[in-house]
């Protein structure tokens, strides 16, 4: 049955949509036009903006240093759904060929961390990857080993474990971002998979394709808009990402997002958080139309 | 594990083979293992995270003396459960709206209703930053009503995903059902609540669990429009995190990842997995 006209039941449509619509002008809209309008102002004193329609705080959001920040940013985000795709690929591949008893709780594995929250397991990492965490003595442990059994064998034994810097650099940026949204990856894939026409994997097997072929020309294509999915569900939040970097970044791995924050909390420039703000959201759009542009070229095929 | 298996692994069973078994278990053990080592932490007997010095439960008794933390506990569920209750209200109606009408500009209002799941958190809690400044909100309200700016950015992010839960679960609404009730007598209203909530309640318990975990979890939006009166747990935590390391974070993140999983089980005995899957 087709859609009713609102013009048919006036005031059931009245009840359903104003709510709706009053709370997303309200609370969603205005907000979002305020940002709008403090990007064309400049600061006048402590506590006064004046709305003077200046393009001064984007042309300053176009000097090299915020340049390097969002292309960093944009390098980090990407580089983290990269390594999200290679792990989760072949996760979401078990997952869906794993026998009925187990999917549940494998998908159950997967799910757990994502309803944790992310504060928590940001913080659980930095417990792990500090200079005196396990990665540093499990990988101290190894070296040890290694020393023992060249002494073993007559060799020089190797110099003594220095601990390695695993926090508040860069690899941690990256490490912190792929442990935090793996799983944001890896359900939007399965549920690609899931809905795959198996007979199509079997007739590619039986024609003589091998697994790795049959992955890359059947599988692939046919998962394109999950995986499209999952690239966009993992680069969105990993490019605007605030808490991972702030905590496990160090002074050269901000991301836009902590630029932004500065803006509110320190500097007190909000007229250029406002501007840094909005090309954000622009960079959002962009994506999100080139995602939109690519879905509609197998119709025109 | 081609040693264990009684019968030969079919071509299809990409899970039996052994190399996927050993990635897939070593994901698991990446998800999972700095959650178990914050866990057992949080039972030792020292003052820094680094060596095990027997078992103790006093830092769970300092977290929950920890009048400020459990204070910011108590905000962050309240604040859930005000944010939940009104998302689901919202977000249902929002779904009604855009499953049965036909109304001008439609497509721009959908687009809109669940364009805050797509800016940035950073973005929207500037916004809400902006928002309660430019209106002069007060800030030195009594409790609960002092966490009114913080529920109403969380309700704000909420309720487009109770919208698209309860959207998705309506698309298989028989409007058979919706006739009948109506050529027997019933009233909108009587519709309304007698036959699509039944046929809606999974997508509600759903959007609800959602909701719920997605406000407890924020930060960076509440970091933003929390004052030094309205504390939440994720801010509380935060500003212990940045201080220093310490066993009563990790009890409190115990505590938090135990409430979680609880709810994680409610909504598996609720919907079975396959439907919570489907909901991302």
């Amino acid at each position: 049955m087709a859609e009713q006209d609102w013009k048919t039941s006036k005031r059931t449509f009245a009840a359903v949509s104003l709510p709706t619509l009053f709370w997303v002008v309200v609370f969603f809209l205005v907000p979002m036009a305020i940002v709008w309008l403090y990007s064309f102002g400049e600061n006048r004193g402590l506590t006064e903006i004046e709305f003077s329609g200046t393009l001064e705080n984007y042309k300053r959001a176009t000097e090299w240093l915020y340049l390097t920040i969002f292309g960093k940013s944009f390098a980090v985000a990407a580089l983290v759904t990269l390594i999200c795709l290679i792990i989760g690929f072949p996760v979401a591949m078990a997952i869906t060929f794993a026998s009925e008893k187990w999917r549940p709780w494998l998908l159950l594995g997967i799910m757990l961390p994502f309803w944790t929250n992310l504060l928590i397991r940001t913080y659980a990492l930095m417990m792990l990857l500090g200079t005196q965490g396990f990665a540093n003595k499990g990988m101290g442990a190894l070296w040890e080993g290694t020393s023992w059994i060249k002494t073993l064998v007559g060799l020089q034994p190797l110099p003594t474990w220095e601990p390695v810097q695993l926090l508040f650099n860069n690899f941690a940026v990256v490490f912190g971002l792929v442990y935090v949204h793996l799983p944001f990856m890896v359900l939007p894939l399965y549920a690609a998979l899931d809905r795959l026409d198996r007979s199509l994997i079997e007739a590619s097997l039986d024609l003589g394709a091998g697994h790795f072929r049959t992955i890359m020309r059947i599988v692939v294509p046919l998962a394109a808009p999950g995986i499209i999915a999952g690239v966009m569900i993992t680069l969105i939040p990993a490019l605007g990402a605030y808490l991972t970097p702030d905590l496990m970044g160090g002074t050269d791995s901000q991301m836009i997002a902590n630029v932004i924050e500065r803006q509110f909390k320190k500097a007190n420039d909000w007229p250029f958080g406002a501007a840094l703000s909005f090309l954000l959201i622009y960079a959002m759009f962009a994506l999100i139309a080139i995602q939109s542009m690519r879905k509609k070229v197998p119709e025109v095929r | 594990m081609a040693l264990f298996a009684r019968t030969p692994v079919a071509p299809l069973e990409y899970s039996r083979t052994l190399w996927m078994r050993l990635w897939v278990g070593a994901v698991m053990v990446f998800l999972y293992a700095p959650l178990v080592v914050l866990m057992i932490f949080s039972f030792n007997d020292s003052k820094r995270n680094v060596v095990w010095r027997g078992f103790t439960t006093k830092y769970y008794e300092k977290a929950l003396g920890n009048d400020q933390l459990v204070e910011a506990l108590i905000n962050s569920l309240t604040i859930a459960a005000l944010a939940t209750l009104a998302s689901l209200v919202l977000g249902t109606l929002a779904a009604v709206l855009l499953w049965r009408f036909r109304f001008p500009w439609k497509g721009a209002i959908d687009g809109t209703i669940s364009l805050p799941i797509i800016v940035p958190e950073i973005c929207l809690g500037v916004a809400f930053l902006m928002f309660f400044a430019a209106v002069g909100w007060p800030t030195d309200l009594v409790w609960p009503f002092n966490l009114g700016a913080i529920t109403i950015a969380h309700i704000t992010f909420c309720f487009p995903f109770v919208t698209m839960v309860v959207r998705s679960r309506l698309a298989s609404f028989n409007r058979e059902q919706e006739e009948a009730a109506k050529d027997l007598g019933a009233s909108e209203g009587q519709v309304f609540r007698d036959v699509l909530i039944p046929h809606i309640k999974p997508a509600l318990v759903a959007g609800a669990l959602l909701s719920f975990t997605l406000s407890l979890d924020d930060f960076v939006i509440t970091y933003f429009t929390s004052g030094p009166d309205t504390i939440t747990f994720p801010v509380k935590v935060y500003s212990m995190v940045r201080f220093s390391v310490t066993p009563e974070v990790n009890a409190a993140s115990t505590l938090l990842i135990i409430l979680t999983v609880i709810l994680t089980f409610i909504a598996l005995k609720a919907l079975g997995v396959k439907a919570i899957a489907e909901t991302h």
